[in-house]
């Protein structure tokens, strides 16, 4: 039994390799992969008989399967680090920010970075300090791994290890799900997330941070403060057809799926 | 045909069936091993940097510190068990009077419609239930406690409460359906009222089977992890309260496994071996105590 589990295995490894037929792989990001993904189907309508797979996984993840080659193309919401620049090329597909959410009830509209400094390492605990309500604070952090953190915090100047969090979560919407739950919670997301949720009627809103308020266009001007490249990454050894669907993905062609994904275009 | 064919026929069906069914059964026994057995594969890598001793010392997880990356399992290993402990509390009694309702006093239709619903109850997917939880319960407690998130034990252990209710009331109500007719009877002729009859004849004849149902549903509430992933607020400490927020290792599996690089990852399969070696030495303990106590009536 073992042997044939082995063998299910290696077939499992061949099929997410590259060079069989006209597939091509993508994995990493969870914050790209949506984009890609509509793209995909696009592309395929366009050209039958291409096949296009689209994984979720996290930047690493796209960063690992890129340089060991398990796919064609690596989903990275984040700007490379210097040894990762040796192997890999970034390809810039659209610009996405991260902004701080309150709830809509919440008095507070202007959270700058040194106030974010003292929240988010309980050196301010109560709203009443920034004329908001007297409640105390609760602020909800990122899991390790998410590239939103490291965005946030290194925007901070913090160690994750100095963050005093009540709550950690995941998604993007369980970052607002906590907003909504208790009104009195600070939470940062993707701005795409945010401004889609606001727009369907969810209580939350986007603060205004270091003056400028988070939207498509300051993200677009690079005034935002805190925005992050959304990148495809390529080995030396792109095949043929991965490398005609990143062309695809680099072509004012799926300008419209960006911001559909309430994303910023980058051409 | 003849006889003796037929009999040579039915022996060898019977030879295959034997073999068919032993073997999976064999399998279904079997995948228990292959999953430690990748688990420890994946866990090796750390093991083997002698990673283990900082997991049961470090106090803290904080993986993905620059300045003080510490690996500290405990707290979240405690959060587990906590969490599954608070969950079988609340749901033993409740369930246990489920079963005592339908077996000895509802009407016939009351308790069919009421058991359908429970069995109902169990196909409602994990995620739903921490979604409702996160929408529902956690405001609730919000409402009491304004000062926290409101994602807490407490939240975790209603969730996993009701998760395993239904497990626990039917699996109760079957053992209390498979008490004898004639000890009822005879309890009856001795002239004990019916509720003294369920507390002192029913229920010990039943223990048994009841308390198969509590392991199971322990089983069941140490390894979930989509639900309690949304209530519990994640946070990895050992909480102090109620109301404070933890972190099981499900959980932290469930949000660092696909973000996580090397090291990290072996660390993170061997919380998942601590966690399957825990629940079975747990499991293990508990079953002997059920046998020992009570050798004649091994439930399940």
């Amino acid at each position: 039994m073992a042997r044939a589990v082995l063998g299910l295995g290696l077939l499992a490894t061949a099929c997410g390799k590259r060079d069989v037929g006209d597939t091509v792989t993508a994995t990493g990001s969870s914050t790209i992969a949506p984009v890609v993904a509509d793209a995909a189907k696009r592309y395929e309508k366009l050209h039958p008989g291409v096949r296009i797979e689209v994984q979720t996984g996290g930047s690493s993840r796209g960063i690992g399967d890129a340089t060991t080659g398990v796919a064609d193309l690596g989903l990275v919401s984040r700007v490379l680090k210097d040894e990762e620049k040796d192997n890999l090329t970034a390809h810039l597909l659209a610009a996405d920010g991260v902004c701080v959410v309150l709830h809509k009830n919440n008095p507070v509209n202007q959270l700058d970075k040194q106030q974010l400094i003292d929240i988010y390492t309980k050196k301010v605990t109560n709203w009443k300090e920034f004329g908001g309500d007297d409640a105390t604070i609760v602020v909800a952090n990122k899991a390790e791994g998410r590239s939103t953190l490291e965005i946030f915090l290194h925007f901070l100047g913090l160690d994750n290890a100095d963050v005093q969090a009540d709550v950690v979560v995941g998604e993007n919407l369980h970052v607002i799900n906590s907003v909504v739950s208790n009104p009195n919670t600070i939470g940062y997301v993707s701005i795409g997330t945010a401004s889609a949720e606001e727009k369907t009627g969810t209580p939350i809103k986007l603060v205004t941070t270091e003056g400028v308020v988070p939207t498509l266009e300051s993200v677009r001007d690079g005034s935002f403060p805190i925005t992050r490249p959304l990148n495809i990454v390529t080995d030396a050894k792109t095949s043929p057809v991965a490398q005609a669907f990143l062309d695809y993905l680099m072509s004012t062609e799926i300008n419209d799926i960006v911001e559909k994904h309430f994303f910023v275009p980058v051409r | 045909m003849t006889s003796s064919r037929n009999t040579s026929l039915s022996r060898f069906v019977d030879r295959v069936t034997e073999g068919v069914l032993g073997l999976l059964a064999l399998v279904s026994g079997g995948i228990v091993l292959l999953i430690v057995w990748h688990l420890f594969s994946g866990a090796w890598p750390a093991i083997e940097e002698g990673r283990l001793g900082s997991f049961f010392t470090d106090a803290k997880w904080q993986p993905g510190s620059q300045r003080d990356p510490q690996f500290g399992v405990v707290t979240m290993l405690a959060g587990s068990f906590l969490v599954t402990l608070l969950a079988v509390a609340l749901a033993l009694p409740v369930g246990l009077a489920t079963a005592i309702f339908h077996r000895f006093y509802a009407p016939a239709f009351l308790e069919r419609w009421n058991r359908r619903m429970m069995e109902l109850l169990i196909g409602v997917p994990a995620v739903v239930f921490g979604f409702w939880g996160l929408m529902v319960i956690v405001p609730l407690i919000v409402r009491f406690a304004p000062e926290t998130s409101g994602q807490s034990l407490l939240a975790g252990g209603i969730v996993l409460a009701l998760m395993i209710l239904p497990l626990i009331a039917l699996t109760s109500q079957a053992a209390l359906q498979s008490v004898p007719d004639a000890q009822m009877q005879a309890a009856a002729g001795l002239g004990l009222g019916r509720a003294r009859t369920i507390w002192s004849v029913a229920l010990p004849a039943a223990r048994g089977g009841i308390s198969t149902g509590v392991l199971l549903s322990l089983a069941r509430a140490v390894g979930e992890t989509m639900a309690v992933v949304l209530v519990c607020g994640n946070i990895p400490q050992m909480p102090g309260g109620l109301l404070d927020p933890i972190r099981p290792i499900t959980s932290t599996i469930a949000l660092e496994m696909g973000y996580a690089t090397a090291s990290h990852k072996a660390l993170l399969f061997c919380a998942a071996l601590v966690l399957v070696l825990f629940t079975a030495l747990f499991v293990g303990w508990l079953s002997f105590r059920k046998n020992e106590v009570d050798p004649g009536t091994g439930g399940a």
